[in-house]
């Protein structure tokens, strides 16, 4: 369950954003520059919201008035950034455990089993800078991922990349989604990302909320608007 | 080669290669702290703090030569401190080591500070979202991409640590043996009649040396290069 409010003056954008969900996958959705990414940087505690709270299971992990706010690296909260962000002096398994590592006691219990998840095997060796955009942002969800995050924010993982990744990915996506247990919040602006992943949607319009949406709702509204 | 220079000119070359090898292994943690803090960090008196590093660049160094031994003098306070549980730099080969760290610091600084600032912070954000805390996301990330730039600023410090006279001589004199270093011998032997040949032999020393820490500079900063753009 997350519980989010926030208020944030930037330069150019009033961000005013609550919600509430039960859902597994929720979805922001909405077009470039409505404050998206904004809202998963304060989840993740990149960003500190000038005022607002942030609950995830029972657990705040952000509160203006009461002067909460957990450091990001005590969040536990898996990070798949839209570019991937893999660590370019590390090889994959390298960068696959980091967060384990950071964690734990070192063990990779999970290993193996995120590696078959998300086909990694062939590319343990390999250094990021010779992985395609696809294989990239596989070895991103795989490494967020195996930090045991309890919750998974995914900030268009699929832009950028050519039509035969993205469905590879979205693919993969939609595994992780049977097979792991995973509170997901994914971030976008392409409408068949929001109905092959995502339980509920939330539209995001210029800093506010312009809507919720189940995802029968949302699909049924973007087969009427045409898109 | 030992028949081509003097014990006496062996003697400077070992001691100007030990004091320029231990003045930067002495100040390299020093210099990653400031360069890290300068790198990452906004506060109050910065500007000051900048402008003090640039200082041994900008003051003649025999100032700076003078202001050491104001300092760690056997009459200054400090240096008559440490006199008392047994160390001592003035006219000792240890005082040429501090002379020159002094005087590398702020190429080594400002060397690594870039190496810092060439980092990518958003790897350093991603850790962050992993679990690592500061000491790890510096040990694991910052460190090692800024590897090259480090170990650049290292061969510039024990360059200018190689070549440094002016500071040296002034805190540490020209003690044969103790503080005769290889540009303080040259110095000498220019002022001495017959000392020409010396002075060509260990020109060509101080040469050969110069233009290996130079390549090897540059075969670093070709590396940072490519590696860059590889990154791109």
């Amino acid at each position: 369950m997350i519980a989010f409010s926030m208020q944030h003056a930037f330069a150019d954008l009033a961000l005013d954003v609550a919600f509430e969900s039960n859902a597994r996958t929720l979805a922001l959705f909405g077009d470039s520059g409505a404050g998206k990414t904004s809202v998963l940087n304060a989840i993740a505690g990149l960003l500190k919201p000038q005022r607002g709270r942030i609950v995830l299971d029972d657990r705040v992990l952000f509160d203006g008035e009461a002067h909460v706010d957990v450091p990001v690296a005590e969040r536990r909260i898996g990070y798949v950034f839209q570019d991937g962000r893999l660590f370019p002096h590390l090889d994959v398994r390298a960068n696959l455990v980091y967060g384990a590592n950071a964690r734990r006691d070192g063990t990779h219990a999970d290993l193996d089993a995120i590696v078959a998840l998300l086909d990694l095997k062939p590319m343990l060796r390999r250094a990021p800078s010779t992985l395609s955009g696809g294989e990239r942002q596989r070895v991103a969800i795989g490494r967020a991922l195996l930090a045991e995050p309890r919750a998974l924010l995914l900030d268009e993982p699929l832009t950028g990349l050519h039509a035969e990744a993205r469905r590879q990915v979205l693919e993969y996506l939609r595994r992780m989604r049977r097979e792991l247990g995973v509170f997901t919040l994914l971030v976008t602006h392409h409408a068949d990302e929001v109905a092959a992943l995502a339980d509920e949607v939330v539209l995001l319009a210029a800093g506010e909320v312009a809507g919720r949406l189940s995802r029968d709702d949302f699909a049924a509204r973007h087969a009427a608007d045409g898109r | 080669m030992s028949d081509w220079l003097s014990p006496e000119d062996l003697n400077a070359l070992a001691l100007s290669l030990r004091v320029a090898f231990l003045s930067v292994v002495m100040s390299l943690p020093i210099a990653l702290a400031l360069a890290f803090v300068l790198s990452r960090k906004r506060f109050f008196g910065r500007t000051l703090v900048e402008a003090i590093l640039f200082l041994p660049l900008i003051l003649p160094p025999v100032v700076t030569g003078y202001a050491l031994l104001a300092l760690l003098g056997r009459n200054a306070p400090l240096g008559h401190a440490l006199a008392g549980i047994g160390i001592v730099f003035a006219f000792r080969w240890t005082g040429a080591v501090v002379a020159a760290a002094v005087m590398g610091f702020p190429l080594l600084v400002l060397s690594i500070r870039v190496a810092f600032d060439s980092v990518d912070r958003r790897l350093e954000e991603a850790a962050e979202t992993l679990g690592a805390r500061a000491w790890r996301r510096f040990a694991t990330i910052t460190l090692p991409l800024s590897l090259r730039g480090i170990a650049a600023g290292c061969v510039l410090a024990f360059a200018r640590a190689f070549g440094e006279f002016g500071a040296t001589i002034s805190f540490v004199s020209n003690i044969p043996g103790e503080t005769r270093t290889l540009p303080i011998a040259i110095y000498e032997l220019l002022s001495v009649p017959g000392g020409m040949p010396g002075v060509q032999r260990l020109s060509i020393v101080a040469l050969f040396v110069a233009i290996a820490a130079a390549a090897t500079a540059t075969l670093i900063a070709g590396g940072m290069l490519r590696r860059g753009n590889g990154h791109s």
